[in-house]
Formats: C-alpha cells, structure tokens, sequence
C-alpha cells in the first residue's frame, strides 16, 4: 500500500457556490441581524441603546450560559429539564451561605459550583448507567430541587448579599488609563484587540490550511467576512462601553463561550460527544466510553446551572423562591432555535448562544413595544416551531 | 384440481444484485410444499414477493392464485385472500396478552367497541385448534419461543387462511415443542390448507414435505416430488450448493506465521436470558498471515461469538482465556480489545458501524483520535491527511473526504469502515459478513483489501454466510453451529458439500 499523500486540492468553489453551501451556519446569524434590525426600527433606537444593550447582556447571562451545557446534553441525545430548579437551588445555597452564616464570598461560590457538580453528577448516574431516560430522571430532579429550594429558604426571599458578589452581575470592568468616571477606553481597547486576535486567527488558520494544499473558501469572501466581524466586535463594544463599560458578567460569558467552542469543535472530547450523539452503538463498538461522557455531560452541566444560578442571585441581589422558575425552556429552546437536533448528534455552541440572544432580543424588543407577556410567549413558541421546521426542511431537501 | 398458486418466471433485483431471476414456483391444494436453499438463496425474497411486502411492478413475473392472476399492493391485499406469513423473528407484542395479539388489527367489536368476551371465547378456540392449552389473557412475554410459535399460528387461523407460510419455524424450537408443530401442518393439509415451510432441517422437511423445491442463487434449480419416493438429503445438499467457483476470488500465496491471537473455553450468555448458553466453551485460534472462515447459519452464534470477544459487547457471564501471541490479555472493554491488537468490523454497517450523519474524514479518525491529536486537541490538517491517504489506498469513490457516508454505496461504506480500523493497526481483523449487501465488483475490491491484510502478516477471522466467498477466500474453515464448533477444513479438504453437511446435519441432531 502507498504511503500516506494529500489528495490534489479539490477545484475552488466561487462565492457564491461556498455561501450556498454554508447557508445553514450563517443563517441563523441572519435570522438574529433581522429580528434586531426589526426591532430596532419599530423601537426607534431604543434597542441598540448603550443602556439597554447593557441589560440584554445582562438579562440574558444565566440563558446563555446555561445553554453551553445544554446543547452538550443535547448533543448526546438527551435533555435536561432540571436546570432551572438548579440554579434556584443553588441561588438560594449561596445567599444562605453568604448571607445568613457569613461565609467568604469566594468559598461559598466554589462550594456552590460543586454542589451543581454534584447535583450534575447524581442525575447523569442515572442516565448514563443505568439507562433511565433523561426527560424522566431530570423532570425529578426538577421537582426535588425546586423543593429543596423552597426548603432551604424557608419560603422567604434571602438577601441582600455582599457588595463584592453583587459585582458579578452587576459591576463593569474598571477604567485604567482614563479616570475612573471617564469614557472607558480601556474596555475599548480590549474589545477592538479582541476583534484582532480572532481576525488574526482567522488569517492564520487560513494560511496553514492553505500550504498544505486544501481548498479553502474564497478570498473575496473570507475577507468580507473578517471585516464584518471586526465592525460587528468594535462598534458593539463601543457602544456597551459608552454605557458604563464591560460588564463583569459578559467577560465570564465570553469567556466560557470561547472554551466550549474550543471544547466541542476542537478537542477529542468534543469530537466524542458528537459520535455519541450521532449513533451510540457505533461509538461504543469503536472504542469511545460512550457511559462516561454521558456522565461528563451531565456534571458539567450542573456545574453551569450553578454558576448560573450565582449570576442569577447577584443580579437581582436576593435568592427569591421563584428563582430559576422556567429557566429550562428558555434553555431548551436556545440550542433548539440554534439549530441543534432533538435526535442527537447535531449543534454548534455558537448557534445556541445565537439561539439564546435571537429569544433575548425578542424578549427585550417585545418588552419595549408594549407586548403583553401573554402574546410574548404565543409569538417566541412559534418562532421555536418554526426555526425547528425551517431546518428539518432543509435537510430533507 | 388446479394448483392454489402458481408463481411464473419471478424476477426481482436490488440495485445491481439479482435477487431472483426467473423463478417458477407451483403449490397444489392441501400441499406441504418445502423451500430449501443456503443464506441468500431468495428464500425470504420470494416469500416477500408472493405476499406482496414488494408490491405489484417492483418484480417481474405474475402470481397466479386460486385461478386468477393477481397483484398485491401491500399485505393487506394477500391477507385478504388467505395467504398468511409468519416470520422467522415473531411479531408479537410481548407485553399484550395472547388474545390482543391475536385479534390485534380486526377485534370483533360493536360500535367500535372491542367485545372482550368474544375475543376470549374466539380466542379460546384458536388455541385449541393449535394445541397450546394456555389461558387468553396470558402475557405473550410468558410464553416460551414454540409456544409463541403456536400463538402466531392461532393468529393467522383467525384469518381465512389458504396458504400458510412458515418461515423457519423450527429454527428455535426444541424437538418435542416442533414435532408439535410439524404435525400441525399435517392435521391443516388433511383441511385442505396449504403450507409453504422455509427450513434449513432436512430430517424434518423429508418427514412431512409432499414437494422439496430448490432455490440457488436466485433460480429455482429443481423441484423434487416425495411421492415418487424418498429424497436423499445428499441429492437436496448438492442441489443446494452445487455451482462453479469462477475467478471471483483474487489469487492470494498464502505465507502462514506463528499463531497469533487464541481463546480458550469461550462461553457467553444471552444479555436477557443468563440461563441460554450463546457461545460454548470454545477454542478457537488464528495464525499471522492467516484467514480463517467461521461457517454456519444465521443465529449459530458467530457474530455474538465475535462480539463477546470484542470488548465483551454481546452477552454477560463471558468466561475463557484470550491470549495474544502467548500472552494473556484483556478485552474486557472495546478500548482495552483495541489496544490488544483487535479490530471487529459489523455485519451491520449502518446500525454499528458507521455515524451516517458525519463525513468520510470523521469516520475514519474515530477509532483512533489520538493518533490525529496532540494534547487531547485535535490536528485537522494531520486528520485530513490520514482521512485522504485511505481514501487513496481503499479508493473509497467520494466526491472528497468532506462526504458523508450515509449518502455512499454499500462498498464505498465497507471501505470506510475498513479504513477505521486498519488505523488502530490491528494485529488481529475480525470480519463479519464483510460483503454483505455489496455489489459484485466492489466485492473483488474487498477481497483485495482482505488479502492484502493477510500479507501484512495480520491475522483475518472471517465471517460469511456465502458459502463460495469461505472457499474463495480462506486458509482454513471452521462450521459453527448452535454455539460450538462442530467441524473444521483446511484449505483443500473444504467442500461446499461437507461444509454444508456438517451444517445441516449438526441441525438434525440438535433437533
């Protein structure tokens, strides 16, 4: 047999030929630039405001950051519907902690991750070993912690907590080379040197890619998409920035949204986690600890409905009894309307952030109009149904 | 009396194979009429065709019944007409009860309302009538394998049944449970029912059939008469398999090693029934540069004797030694199999083999993801070169490696999948059914490749049911049969007679 050897490049594709073909991905960005478009019109303005862009990161931290470990579980094939009562629970854990028995702020967090770890941790052993079905194993844990919740808080709302933890959800990014009260370059400046380093790795990665012989997309194409993303990334810092500068809470999303795309698209684990999802039988029968992911799933995704919950807790700055209530369909409905596959196998951590902030803005945009909340959730069940129907058509074709 | 059914010059493919090819097929009323044939023969197709699971104008070829031609869009249509089949894996539901599944589709009702007692009552005659003295209201999970059996049979009595068919009724039944059975079919023949019966147990179809017909690679190749005296099972066996071995085989020299890979007192146990012995206590070995054929029927217990073997991933209670080289070693789980030097390539490509949904690149890679990573992070370019160089040397036809393979040809998939394993580097292949499904000259591909693997100095352990491939292909065959090894032939002393006889003879015994 021969050696191992590059295959000739496969003929370039035109721009046009490589949009068709990468509709799906850049769909659902569409989809958002359309629906802030809308409400940006019908809301003269308001929308794009420094002031609100701040509370739409704001209100929406604890959905996206709990639809990273959502879309994991999804991708595995499973669900988790207990994450909301989760985070309440795990809310309430800390205002207890912090409030009532004084416990250091950064003790009291870590021990709270670890109990959403934990929690993660005894609802995935049900799920990975012995085979009980998700959607019943966490519509119990539902019930049990939003009962231990209510337990642990004596049906009152526990609070205020510590100033320092407020800032998680509600402190910015302090100034350092302009005054204190000044316009915030510094924020500026890292978003704008943000903006850099991804183009930067853009160009690279297209370099490398490139020497080895491997068709890459269109030149044309590749730099319209860089330039559209370095002004997408310096005009909304500049505008969150001329607010009161980063929030605290939207560098910890970042954050955790790089790391788990890096986790999912990029690591052995990742690639894992989608051969379980896509079919476990073959997985397994190729060597890959189908039980054991499934429990990682599980755990990480406690661990994100606690840290949720934290966020949660120090932004409204009491741990209330109805903390976290409903918190999973939002969730759910993310990853969904992001373009994961309820069958499993299927989803991008970028498309259920996208998913998130598509419900974000429409919650916000809706809010702004005037929309009841009744006619609110008519109109986010429909767009979930029909973004769902939107592709599943588009596979069959 | 005119025959109750006449199949004239029935034809029918699947993509490039030619499942059927002008059969002709005649069974007289009150007839015991046997189908005989190895695995692949057409058996289950024909059946297929007659009861109109392949609809009217997707075969050629007309059926004649009861004096008319007809055209069956569907089951329904020959159900209809009293032609009534019961397949080799039961369509019971396990957990209704004898008389629900009985009158499952049509339940005797007024005003859309099912009238229990008359389920119960009609119900309690049907079971009479196949001798299965059980209460109605009995879970079907509670019956036994023969009388499941006798439920279907029930079943298909409570339609107006003209034509019975049977499709290897026997093949799980112990002798008492199918004599029952047998004599059954006698007691429906003196009632003037006719019966088709698929068996692979020659003793049993000499005693009860009236006509043997012969199926061979999709032809009719004789129909035998009983009333012009006894069958010879030796004349119905070299009937069965009697064909010339053309070039369909590449050359190979073989250069046989030291021994390489070894169990000793292998058993394993059904996964739901720990009591049923699947694999018994057998020893089996394979040598470097060796491919050794594993023969036998389906549900001999071949792909779960593979299976237990990799990563234990059929069965519980697996006990024995399995050694490498010499050397004891662990294939408690697939990744300590795999890092032992196995590789087992499915019989179900589509179910255990292969993520449909991802591409040929991905598919590859995934036995394996450290050799295309470095510190858990995945090298796409590494991955893509590894994903191109077997594309090259399996020619893999893709557009490119970016292809998913759910949308490849049954060949190009086998390929992947090969591709997949043979980067773990395996010392030891285990192939199962590794054509089936497979065009003819994609199947010269995958025999290059296996040869090639053999002169690498791996050991093969081959599945197949095709017979001529075993011959074809292999150093060395071993029969299997109900759980154990019943015979081995070398190179020049297997047959496609004796093998076939050591099958079908180990079936009589058992029986």
């Amino acid at each position: 047999m021969s050696e191992i050897a590059a295959a000739p490049p496969p003929p370039g594709l035109s721009a046009g030929g490589f949009l068709k073909n990468n509709l799906r991905q850049y769909g659902m960005l569409l989809s958002l630039v359309v629906i802030m478009i809308f409400f940006q019109i019908t809301t003269d303005g308001t929308l794009m405001r420094p002031l609100n862009l701040t509370n739409l990161v704001l209100q929406n931290s604890y959905v996206v950051i709990m639809a990273l470990g959502m879309l994991m579980v999804i991708v595995t094939g499973h669900i988790d519907l207990s994450v909301g009562s989760v985070s309440g629970f795990v809310g309430a854990l800390a205002a207890v902690m912090m409030v009532q028995y004084h416990v250091p702020i950064g003790l009291a967090a870590i021990a709270c991750l670890a109990v959403g770890g934990l929690i993660g941790a005894a609802q995935g052993y049900w799920v990975a070993y012995f085979k009980i079905p998700s959607f019943i194993v966490t519509l119990a844990g539902m019930l049990v912690f939003k009962g231990m919740m209510l337990a642990v808080l004596g049906g009152q709302s526990v609070g205020p907590f510590p100033v320092i933890f407020q800032r998680l959800s509600s402190g910015f990014l302090p100034e350092f080379i302009l005054g204190q009260d000044d316009f915030h370059l510094s924020s500026l400046l890292l978003g704008i040197a943000v903006a850099l380093a991804l183009v930067y790795f853009n160009v690279r990665g297209r370099a490398r890619t490139q020497s080895h012989g491997i068709a890459v997309e269109p030149a044309s194409l590749f730099w319209a998409k860089n330039a559209i993303l370095f002004g997408a990334i310096s005009g909304f810092t500049y505008l969150i920035v001329s607010h009161r500068g980063l929030p605290n809470v939207l560098v910890i999303m970042l954050v955790l949204i790089a790391l788990y795309a890096f986790i999912t698209n990029r690591t052995i684990i990742g690639r894992q986690i989608y051969a379980v999802g896509g079919n476990v039988k073959a997985a397994k029968l190729s060597g890959i600890r189908t039980e054991r992911l499934t429990f990682f799933t599980f755990v990480n995704m406690g661990v994100l409905a606690g840290l949720a919950g934290l966020v949660f807790a120090a932004r409204l700055n009491t741990a209330t009894p109805k903390a976290g209530l409903g918190f999973e369909l939002d969730v759910i409905a993310a990853c969904f309307i992001g373009g994961a596959s309820a069958y499993g196998g299927v989803g991008q951590v970028t498309g259920a952030v996208i998913g998130a902030f598509i419900i974000g803005v429409m919650n916000n945009g809706m809010s702004i109009l005037g929309v009841g909340i009744d006619y609110q959730q008519v109109i986010k069940g429909l767009v979930l149904l029909g973004a769902v129907c939107v592709d599943v058509y588009n596979q069959r074709r | 009396m005119p025959p109750i059914l006449t199949m004239r010059g029935i034809s029918k493919s699947f993509g490039n194979v030619q499942a059927l090819s002008d059969v002709s097929f005649t069974v007289e009323p009150g007839e015991i009429h046997a189908l005989v044939g190895e695995n692949g023969a057409g058996k289950s197709t024909l059946m297929k065709v007659l009861s109109g699971v392949y609809p009217t104008g997707r075969y050629g070829g007309d059926i004649e019944f009861d004096g008319a031609i007809r055209q069956f869009r569907g089951i329904n249509d020959s159900e209809a007409l009293g032609i009534i089949i019961i397949h080799q894996e039961l369509a019971l539901i396990p957990l209704m009860s004898i008389a629900e599944n009985i009158f499952l589709a049509n339940p005797p009702s007024r005003f859309g309302v099912i009238d229990r007692a008359a389920v119960y009552t009609r119900t309690l005659e049907l079971l009479k009538k196949v001798g299965l003295d059980e209460a109605p209201d009995t879970l079907i999970t509670n019956l036994g394998v023969g009388k499941q059996q006798l439920v279907e049979i029930a079943k298909a009595l409570s339609k107006k049944v003209r034509l019975l068919i049977l499709d290897e009724p026997t093949a799980s039944l112990n002798e008492s449970d199918s004599q029952a059975l047998l004599d059954l079919l006698v007691g429906f023949r003196a009632q003037g029912i006719s019966s088709i019966l698929i068996s692979h147990k020659l003793n049993e179809i000499s005693k009860v059939a009236d006509k043997i017909t012969v199926l061979r690679d999709g032809r009719a190749v004789e129909t035998m008469d009983c009333a012009d005296g006894p069958v010879q099972e030796e004349r119905i066996i070299r009937r069965m398999v009697d064909r010339d071995l053309e070039s369909r085989f590449p050359h190979r020299t073989p250069e046989i090693g030291e021994q390489i890979f070894a169990v000793e007192n292998w058993t394993a146990h059904h996964p739901q029934h720990a009591e049923r012995q699947m694999v018994k206590r057998v020893n089996f070995h394979v040598r470097k540069g060796e491919i050794v054929g594993i023969a036998g029927l389906m549900g001999a217990g071949r792909t779960e004797f593979a299976m237990s073997i990799f990563g234990k991933s059929y069965g519980q209670n697996i006990t024995g030694r399995a050694t490498m080289s010499g050397q004891e070693i662990d294939v408690s789980t697939v990744p300590r199999a795999i890092a032992a030097g196995l590789a087992y390539v499915t019989e179900d490509r589509k179910q255990l083999g292969l993520l449909l949904a991802e591409d040929i690149r991905k598919n590859i890679s995934l036995a394996n993801l450290n050799d295309v990573s470095s510190h858990l992070v995945l090298d796409d370019i590494r991955e893509l070169q590894v994903a191109n160089g077997y594309r090259d040397r399996m020619r893999i036809r893709s557009q490119n490696v970016y292809q998913e393979t759910g949308t490849l040809s049954g060949g190009n998939q086998q390929k992947v999948i090969l591709s997949k394993w043979l980067h773990t580097n395996p010392r030891v292949l285990i192939l199962d059914e590794p054509t089936r499904g497979i065009d003819v000259g994609a199947k010269y591909e995958i025999y290059q490749i296996i040869n090639e693997l053999a002169q690498q100095g791996r050991g093969v352990i081959m599945i197949s049911s095709e017979m001529p491939e075993l011959l074809g292909m292999c150093d060395r065959i071993c029969v299997m049969n109900e759980g154990s090894f019943v015979a081995e032939f070398s190179r020049e002393d297997a047959s496609q007679e004796n093998i076939m006889r050591s099958i079908v003879r180990r079936g009589e015994q058992a029986a």
